[in-house]
């Protein structure tokens, strides 16, 4: 094995053990910034003695016990130095105790620390930046120029956003710990959020771009899959990755040749991913059953992967289960009250009971300034009047729809149905 | 990047012996190690040629041949499907497998829709521009 192989390996040993290394480090020393020190200290101490001595056999161990074996020293000298200190007479205000050292590195519940670490860098004292770029460097193993990329952003805007983080959860005394009772539900659904807007970063990125922004996407999927092995237990974990996966099995077919998107209803189905559609689908069993057993109304994520699910179970567009979905949307609209919801309900209901059904809604939405500048308000209005033959009505709301788009390609579509309801015709 | 993980057989698996208990337990630590980082998309194993068959086109003609099949080193046992950063890193995870005794695993990557160039890929859909429909399912267009 040459260097440059060894160092490929290293670097592919520590995407699959830095979030562990960490979260274990992170126990010891209660300090986030001061852990990865310490675990990038045992990723030079690698690069520099692999290539001689050969990968060993157990390479994440290595890895943790060099960084132990710093992190030791390191509370060691600060004793001494505390004793020193002591010694002279001056008082010492100390507002943790020391941790027990034997008594930390006997425990080896990697798992209860890797959610832990979860917790910490998804903490509501952060800024959603800030969450998002401490989660995917601590939890994911990504350089800060990788996120960078990801995210269009100059290098030194994430290195700072890291930094910033740090120290504000320091500042902020955050513990290292995961939250009980009822602020485990508010804590859990920032972590969640986080997961959700990597994965949409990506997902809306579209298949010609840099490579790593839908590697984002990836990357949120392998994070949710993890939080699901940390947190069996709550629903709406399981509800995400569900959603996400489903949504992931659609992106072979959702852009064309050329890069454009390709709506769902005209997706060539044969192109979905089943692998990932029957993971979906199975979390999402999951996410229901675990709800069930607990009484509870299911959870936002878990409707709309019940809505993504509606749509991967019909092998052809005419046998989505319409009814079902407006109803899974009423539901929505319960948890999360908002007019896209409600847009997206009318659009449903339109394609279970008929386009009248759909437009009574639609109607009632019109006043919403949330949906002022919104184009797919309109669109949807003009489609379902043509449907009913209302064309000059129709031919207004598309015209309208049409300014308010800012994509290029959409206007044209919507100009070229506003030209068709002038001819009468429904496109 | 997605890679299979390809177990070839033995005279063993071949012959429908069951991998003992021990083998069984290491095993399933290990598929755990894989689903616990997250990595792991499916896996199975696979029962001996010997109930599998072989389908041979050419033209409209369709022959089954019924196994076994000769020449193990060309059969495989059992795979693994991972979802991975590169390809190291999915070297990294087989390497990390239970085995022993000679056994050979092989990865391959798996094609993804961007592996393909335009024109193996036919623009299908490209012509069907009714895309209003984005405005109808306005989430459909993010699904």
């Amino acid at each position: 094995m040459t260097a440059s192989d060894t160092h490929r390996t290293i670097e592919a040993v520590w995407r699959i053990e830095s979030a562990r290394l960490i979260a274990g480090l992170v126990r010891i020393v209660r300090d986030i910034g001061l852990a990865e020190e310490l675990a990038q200290d045992a990723l030079v101490a690698a690069l520099e003695q692999w290539p001689e001595s050969g990968v060993p056999r157990n390479p994440g161990a290595w890895l943790m016990a060099t960084a132990k074996h710093r992190a030791i020293d390191l509370i060691r000298r600060q004793q001494r130095l505390e004793r020193k200190i002591e010694e002279l007479g001056h008082e010492l205000e100390t507002e943790q105790p020391a941790p027990e050292l034997d008594a930390v590195l006997e425990e080896d519940d990697i798992d209860d620390d890797l959610l832990r670490l979860v917790f910490t860098a998804c903490h509501p004292v952060l800024s959603t930046d800030a969450r998002v770029a401490l989660t995917l460097r601590l939890l994911g193993g990504l350089t800060t120029k990788e996120i960078a990329r990801a995210y269009l952003v100059p290098e030194a805007t994430v290195a700072q956003r890291i930094v910033r983080a740090k120290k504000t959860l320091a500042e902020a005394h955050v513990p290292f710990e995961v939250p009980r009772g009822e602020e485990l539900a508010d804590r859990l659904s920032s972590v969640l959020e986080v997961i959700y807007l990597v994965f949409n970063e990506g997902y809306s990125a579209t298949a010609g771009d840099d490579w790593m922004r839908p590697a984002l996407c990836e990357e949120a999927l392998r994070l949710g899959r993890v939080l699901a092995g940390l947190a069996p237990e709550e629903p709406e974990v399981h509800g995400l990755v569900g959603l996400m996966e489903i949504q992931a099995s659609r992106s072979r077919a959702r852009t064309g040749p050329t890069g454009e998107p390709v709506l769902l209803l005209d997706q060539d189905r044969g192109r979905w991913d089943y692998v990932l559609i029957g993971r979906g689908l199975a979390a999402l069993e999951r996410a229901e059953r675990i709800t069930r057993a607990h009484g509870s109304a299911p959870g936002p994520y878990t409707l709309q992967a019940a809505i993504a699910a509606c749509h991967a179970r019909a092998r052809t567009p005419e046998e989505t289960n319409w009814a079902g979905i407006a109803a899974l949307y009423e539901q929505l609209a319960g948890v999360t009250p908002s007019p896209v919801v409600e847009l997206n309900r009318a659009v449903a209901l339109a394609m279970a009971y008929g386009p009248a059904t759909g437009l009574a809604l639609a109607d009632r939405l019109a006043d919403e300034p949330a949906l002022k500048a919104y184009h797919l308000l309109p669109g949807v209005r003009g489609d379902l009047l043509a449907k009913l033959g209302r064309f000059e009505e129709a031919r207004e709301e598309f015209e309208r729809a049409a300014s308010l788009t800012r994509n290029g390609r959409e206007r044209t579509l919507l100009l070229r149905r506003a030209e068709a309801c002038a001819r009468g015709e429904a496109s | 990047m997605r890679f299979m993980m390809l177990v070839k057989a033995s005279e063993e698996s071949e012959a429908g012996v069951l991998p003992s208990a021990e083998l069984v337990a290491e095993m399933g630590a290990y598929n755990e190690q894989l689903a616990k980082a997250g990595v792991l998309l499916a896996l199975d194993g696979l029962h001996p040629s010997s109930k599998g068959v072989r389908i041979k086109f050419d033209g409209e003609k369709r022959t089954v041949t019924d196994g076994p099949f000769t020449e193990t080193k060309e059969l495989l046992a059992g795979f693994w499907v991972i979802q991975v950063k590169s390809k190291e890193e999915a070297i990294e995870w087989a390497s990390r497998a239970p085995f022993d005794g000679g056994t050979e695993l092989e990865v391959r990557q798996v094609f993804e829709a961007s592996d393909f160039p335009a024109d193996i890929l036919p623009p299908e859909q490209a012509a069907r521009e009714d895309a209003i429909r984005a405005g109808l399912e306005a989430n459909a267009a993010k699904q």
